[in-house]
């Protein structure tokens, strides 16, 4: 597999420095935390993304996010990516970030779109999760 | 060897090893001007004869490792070319004696796409199933004979766990049956003793590059007494006795014939020193909490060494062990996206067939780089499964077989 420089930067830094790259864990049961498992084991990837959010005016803003990756090196990195995007976001525009986002800024070899498919879904499924505790 | 002076250690010896630098050297000798270049084919002058007279040599020295008689040597252009040539050759030749054929499903793509070209054209196989240690076994084979069974195509050594088949008694059930046994030994020379004089094997294919010899060669082994007929695939000058046509590769066949010879001669000590290598690896690698091994331990080659490492996904593990060169059954590592067929048909879960890697180990394996392996990979291991949402679960007492995954 022939990745770009930025995915094998992206994964290797995550797995050197986990708790920069937030690597981690919130306690699920907080109702200023939402938590989104996408993937599966059998498949070769899942995805566990928290937010932690703050309201702000009539909206939320993600305050800090932590995350933990099962699957190939670009999964991790599409986590990890996603995650560094997400901070300091309104709901209403981390719903609006797109794969395609993490595809540009990984250079996602086109096998791999998956990966970036997956890091969507973990983040609608962890607003869906904050908004049905509000 | 410079091998090991580089920072990447290469433990993927059974996908294909170094040329042995005597070989590199004996192949040069028959490429240039001042060399033996001539075509062996060639019976009117003295550039022909030696270049014939090489050939001869070479198909001596891979005669000599499996003690056959050298014109039971065809050359191919690697194993893949060999099992191809065997198992169509076999049910093309003898498509009146009968048209169903066993084969397992853990053999090597060479000989499965070929079968699966044979069903197109209307023979009928049985792809037989493996014991939970990836070994068939002769009962398997005995329970899958048909009247109309004309060839059964087994592995002697399987590249992805390095198990190993008895291959004399499923040739005795075959033989006792009547039908042709062919025998994929790409991963078996200079690692086992074969010996084709008491083998009941009727063709077995061979490659150079996984012995320390050149890619591009191979040889198929057909017996003479008695006398095994197969249908050629390349037509066009008669050469090989009419079973495989085309201009001989004197350097390619030179390096397989050296490369054979310094098997035989280094065998000994190539698996002393590689089962200690397998002992020390294996040792410290099960102090790795949930590690399995893949394939039966105790029935196995010891260069080839198949580990699972649950909760971390395998390509991943090969992306954080960026120093050492080795391979992985993970589906991500591969182009069809799909987990490696040998370890699912193992009959685990596909989960410990994502985690796999394999660990294989050669002539010019140092300890010290077994050593260095295996220090990186607990520590990477313990840091991805601090990335790993199962590991998570797993320590949080969940099992994770009850969990409803949304599969996509």
């Amino acid at each position: 597999m022939a990745y770009s420089k930025k995915v094998v930067d992206k994964f290797e830094n995550t797995l050197n420095n986990p708790q920069a790259f937030k690597v981690g864990k919130f306690d699920p049961k907080e109702v200023n935390v939402g938590t989104g498992m996408v993937g599966a084991p059998a498949c070769g990837d899942v995805m566990k993304l928290q937010i932690k959010c703050e309201q702000k005016g009539n909206t939320h803003v993600i305050k800090d996010v932590k995350f933990k990756t099962y699957g190939c090196g670009s999964a991790i990195a599409s986590s990890s990516e996603l995650v560094e995007m997400l901070i300091g976001k309104t709901l209403e525009e981390a719903k609006e970030i797109k794969n395609k986002e993490i595809v540009d800024a990984l250079e996602l070899p086109p096998i791999k779109i998956h990966c970036s498919v997956l890091a969507e879904d973990s983040i609608k499924q962890a607003i869906k999760d904050f908004e049905s505790k509000q | 060897m410079e091998l090991n002076s580089q920072s990447t250690i290469y433990l993927d010896y059974a996908s294909t090893t170094p040329v042995d630098p005597r070989v590199a050297s004996k192949m040069m000798e028959y490429l240039t001007p001042q060399g033996e270049f001539g075509n062996p084919a060639s019976r009117s002058h003295r550039f022909g004869w030696a270049a014939d007279e090489a050939v001869e040599e070479a198909r001596s020295h891979v005669a000599n490792l499996v003690n056959c008689d050298p014109r039971e040597i065809v050359w191919t252009s690697g194993a893949t070319e060999a099992d191809n040539l065997a198992i169509k050759g076999i049910a093309r030749f003898y498509k009146s004696k009968g048209n169903h054929i066993i084969t397992s499903k853990i053999e090597h793509k060479a000989v499965l796409d070929p079968c699966r070209q044979l069903e197109r054209e209307g023979f009928e196989v049985t792809y037989l199933d493996p014991n939970e240690g990836g070994i068939i076994t002769p009962e398997a084979i005995k329970e899958a004979l048909q009247e109309n069974t004309v060839l059964v195509s087994i592995m002697h050594i399987n590249n992805e766990l390095g198990t190993l088949n008895d291959i004399n008694s499923i040739g005795r059930v075959v033989k006792d049956h009547g039908a042709f046994f062919h025998v994929d030994a790409a991963q078996s020379t200079g690692k086992v003793d074969i010996d084709l004089s008491t083998l009941p094997v009727d063709l077995m294919s061979f490659s150079a590059h996984k012995t320390y010899g050149p890619k591009g060669i191979g040889a198929l082994y057909v017996r003479r007494k008695p006398r095994v007929r197969i249908e050629a695939m390349i037509h066009g000058g008669g050469h090989e006795r009419g079973m495989r046509s085309g201009t001989l590769a004197t350097h390619q066949i030179v390096g397989m014939g050296e490369a054979f010879r310094l098997a035989k001669e280094e065998m000994e000590n190539d698996i002393i020193r590689i089962n200690s290598f397998h002992a020390e690896f294996l040792k410290e690698a099960m102090k790795i909490e949930h590690a399995y091994i893949n394939g039966d331990v105790k029935n196995k080659v010891p260069n080839i060494l198949n580990i699972s490492f649950n909760f971390v996904e395998g390509e991943s593990l090969i992306m954080g062990l960026k120093d050492i060169a080795v391979s992985s059954g993970s589906a991500c590592t591969s182009a069809s996206l799909e987990p490696s067929y040998v370890l699912r048909a193992l009959g685990r879960k596909d989960e410990l067939a994502h985690s796999s890697i394999r660990f294989s180990f050669g002539r010019f394996t140092e300890e010290a780089d077994v050593k260095r392996t295996i220090k990186i990979l607990g520590n990477v291991v313990e840091r991805l499964r601090e990335l790993s949402p199962l590991w998570e679960m797993h320590l949080d007492g969940i099992d994770l077989d009850a969990v409803e995954w949304d599969t996509h």
